[in-house]
């Protein structure tokens, strides 16, 4: 597949849901027949408010959420993964090929474990390294890559700062030496200092180490700065997609241009250019049939109240796609 | 004319294991009637703890300096101590929003009842009054179904609606300031908005003063029209929102402006502040943003210069630095 590291390919993932033992059993519909390709080494941005399904595609990716239906293929330099389709041997090697940095390692993990614990478990729990010096040369080597303080290993972290903390937590997921990296909100509860710091992070051990990402964020100005491609999720479909600078100039679905106008613009003189969305994301229980989004577009068409509209993207520019009826 | 609050030279002190913390010094902040005073400034830089000041709600482990005064309507509000008094700071002439709704509702409680029951201490109504005026506020924040969300706990809203019910209990004793707590902070963009708009819809309406209080220097541009932006505990700079943010003459000010990633400039680098900031155990003496300055001279950095506001334009007021401590780079 040349220069693509990961293919999804009509994924879907449902969870079921049953409100109590009588009532009858519902499906969630979190991720619906999702096509995507991140090439490798890039920096593959994914937006859309909470409930959009963001979480659970990245899950999916890394093997971490059953998928109901599609596939999801990791084209590694010498093989192809299906993930619908691995062998315990398989799925041993693709965790240390693919990881998830924390929002916070330190809510996740015990409090009585040191930094270099922390960040050392992965190399035991997968059996990677298989002496303790070995373990220790790893866990420092990838430490002084992301800037902690090696006299810091034999701390706690809940001293440490917000910073710190989400440092420790990329070290983590770094130590087994991946090739793919999901981060999961990984700034959105810092400082804007900090969140810069840790960006720039992100950035050089990209290159350094030549990692490709899937960078999940709800923060468009964030993803605009640093992703080369994003896509727009929302109720779990992909309504646009494309390199990041021609998406952001140039957006075409109504939900994306309703997103991008809510940012606050920093010019206290650009008030009030938001174009207001009423009421909120519907629930995932019971989508509304025909384009997801009718329910709060500002301009729906005849035909999308109606709901006779199916969903599907369609290119409208080189490497842009867009939800057909919007990009009509 | 005077104004609507005024904080003059407040310190706000904390007695903790470890020592005494300073996690306020020597602020001083007016707001006016109809007008939105913002608070930006990371985390830990003071902001909820000033504004708890103002209802005397920081905990028992609290000191206030002697000399300072929180004016509100002529009463300085730090010699409160009656319950009557701190009534007319609890929800009478001053009511808070948060960031989590949660934390005005009780889990138990419906969400009319606590309402009511607030209206009821606060103003000189009986209970049908109270509840009409609940659920005209319910409508005026934009709750469909008023009458029935009256009924139900605030756990049953989803996280728009239970922001707005938040802000319709707040508002519903019609207080003459209103201290918002980084109320959007955990909304996402498009509900923020929504909320966003209300907010200045009912400002303008009820003409109350408002701080909004928030890290989002995006949000300060859209709501406020002063800001105060502060660091460990101090304002480092003040002023009309269009000059502090067009015009930022503070290196920390500056620094915020330089980290954020601003959409309409994707090719500006993302620069960080180097440095962390100090605990407030060891905040710096001097200039507090010294450790972290890119800008300061040996006089500045054995932190011999005292913080102290100086007005360079009409109302813009910034921390005494590039006047004696290095340039104003
Ligand atoms: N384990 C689960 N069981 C049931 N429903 C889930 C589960 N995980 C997520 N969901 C539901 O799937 C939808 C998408 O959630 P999520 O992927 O977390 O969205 P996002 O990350 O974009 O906020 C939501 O409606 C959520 O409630
Ligand atoms: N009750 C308290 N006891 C001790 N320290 C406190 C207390 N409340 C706040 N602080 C400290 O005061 C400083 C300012 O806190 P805060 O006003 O909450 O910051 P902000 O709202 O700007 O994030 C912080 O260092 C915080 O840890
Ligand atoms: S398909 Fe129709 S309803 Fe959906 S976003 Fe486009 S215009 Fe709006
Ligand atoms: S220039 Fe001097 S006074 Fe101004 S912020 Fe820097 S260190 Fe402080
Ligand atoms: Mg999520
Ligand atoms: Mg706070």
């Amino acid at each position: 597949m040349g220069d693509n590291l990961i293919s999804v390919n009509n994924v879907s993932v449902n969870f079921d849901y049953q409100e109590n033992f009588i009532s009858k059993k519902q499906k969630i519909h979190a991720v619906n027949n999702i096509n995507i390709k991140i090439k490798k080494g890039s920096f593959f941005g994914l937006v859309g408010e909470s409930g959009s399904g963001k979480t659970t595609l990245g899950r999916a990716i890394l093997g971490a959420n059953k998928i109901s239906s599609g596939n999801v293929i990791f084209h590694d330099d010498e093989r192809d993964y299906d993930l619908t389709d691995m062998n315990k041997q398989d799925l041993k090697e693709y965790r240390k090929k693919a990881q998830l940095i924390f929002q916070d390692p330190y809510a996740a993990l015990s409090p009585r474990m040191t930094v270099r614990d922390i960040i050392a478990e992965p190399l035991e729990v997968m059996k990677i390294t298989n002496s303790r010096q070995e373990t220790d040369e790893r866990v420092r080597d990838i430490a002084s890559k992301c800037r902690l303080n090696i006299e810091h290993l034999r701390r706690f972290p809940h001293a440490f700062s917000g910073g710190q903390r989400q440092r420790i937590s990329i070290a983590r997921a770094l130590v087994s030496n991946p090739k793919f990296i999901v981060a999961d909100e990984s700034v959105a509860a810092l400082d804007v200092s900090i969140q810069a710091d840790i960006l720039n992070l992100l950035k050089q051990l990209q290159t350094e180490l030549n990692l490709t990402y899937l960078f999940i964020s709800h923060d468009l100005s964030v993803v605009a700065h640093v992703c080369d491609v994003v896509a727009v999720m929302y109720l779990g479909h992909i309504v646009e997609m494309g390199p990041s600078r021609e998406l952001f100039k140039n957006p075409k679905h109504s939900y994306t241009k309703a997103l991008l106008s809510s940012i606050p613009s920093i010019d206290p003189e650009k008030r009030s250019e938001a174009i207001e969305l009423k009421g909120e994301i519907p629930s995932a229980l019971n989508p509304p049939p025909g384009c997801v989004f009718k329910t709060r577009c500002p301009n729906p068409g005849v035909d999308c109240k109606g709901g006779e509209i199916k969903m599907g993207l369609i290119e409208v520019e080189p490497g842009h796609w867009v939800d057909q009826c919007c990009a009509l | 004319m005077s104004h609507l609050l005024e904080v003059k030279n407040l310190d706000v002190k904390f007695d903790t294991d470890e020592g005494r913390i300073t996690a306020v010094e020597n602020i001083s902040l007016s707001v006016d009637q109809g007008e939105v005073l913002g608070i930006v400034g990371e985390s830990g830089s003071g902001k909820s703890v000033t504004a708890k000041s103002i209802m005397k709600l920081n905990p028992g482990n609290t000191s206030y300096n002697e000399d300072a005064e929180i004016i509100l309507d002529n009463e300085n509000v730090l010699q409160f101590t009656s319950k009557q008094d701190l009534k007319k700071i609890r929800g009478g002439k001053v009511s808070m929003i948060f960031q989590e709704p949660m934390a005005s509702f009780a889990p138990a409680i419906k969400i009319g009842a606590q309402m009511v029951e607030q209206l009821l201490i606060h103003k000189n109504i009986n209970k049908e009054e109270a509840k009409s005026i609940s659920i005209n506020m319910l409508k005026r924040v934009g709750i469909a179904d008023a009458e029935k969300r009256f009924n139900q706990y605030a756990f049953e809203l989803s996280g728009g609606m239970r922001q707005r019910a938040m802000i319709a209990m707040a508002l519903s004793t019609m207080p003459k300031l209103l201290l918002a707590d980084e109320p959007t902070t955990a909304l996402d963009v498009t509900i923020q908005a929504q909320v966003i708009n209300l907010i200045k819809d009912i400002i303008k309406e009820y003409q109350m003063g408002v701080i909004f209080i928030t890290h989002d220097l995006g949000v300060i541009a859209q709501v406020a029209d002063h800001v105060a932006v502060m660091y460990l505990g101090s304002v480092v700079e003040k002023g009309p929102v269009n000059e502090i943010l067009k015009n930022p003459k503070h290196p920390y000010t500056k620094g915020l402006l330089q980290a954020l990633p601003d959409i309409n400039n994707l090719d500006a680098p993302l620069s960080p502040i180097p440095g962390n900031i100090p605990s407030p155990l060891d905040r710096p003496t001097g200039c507090v943003f010294r450790t972290r300055c890119p800008h300061h001279n040996p006089e500045g950095k054995d932190g011999k210069i005292e913080m102290k506001l100086i007005e360079v334009e009409p109302g813009h007021w910034v921390d005494q630095c590039g006047i004696k401590c290095g340039q104003n780079g």
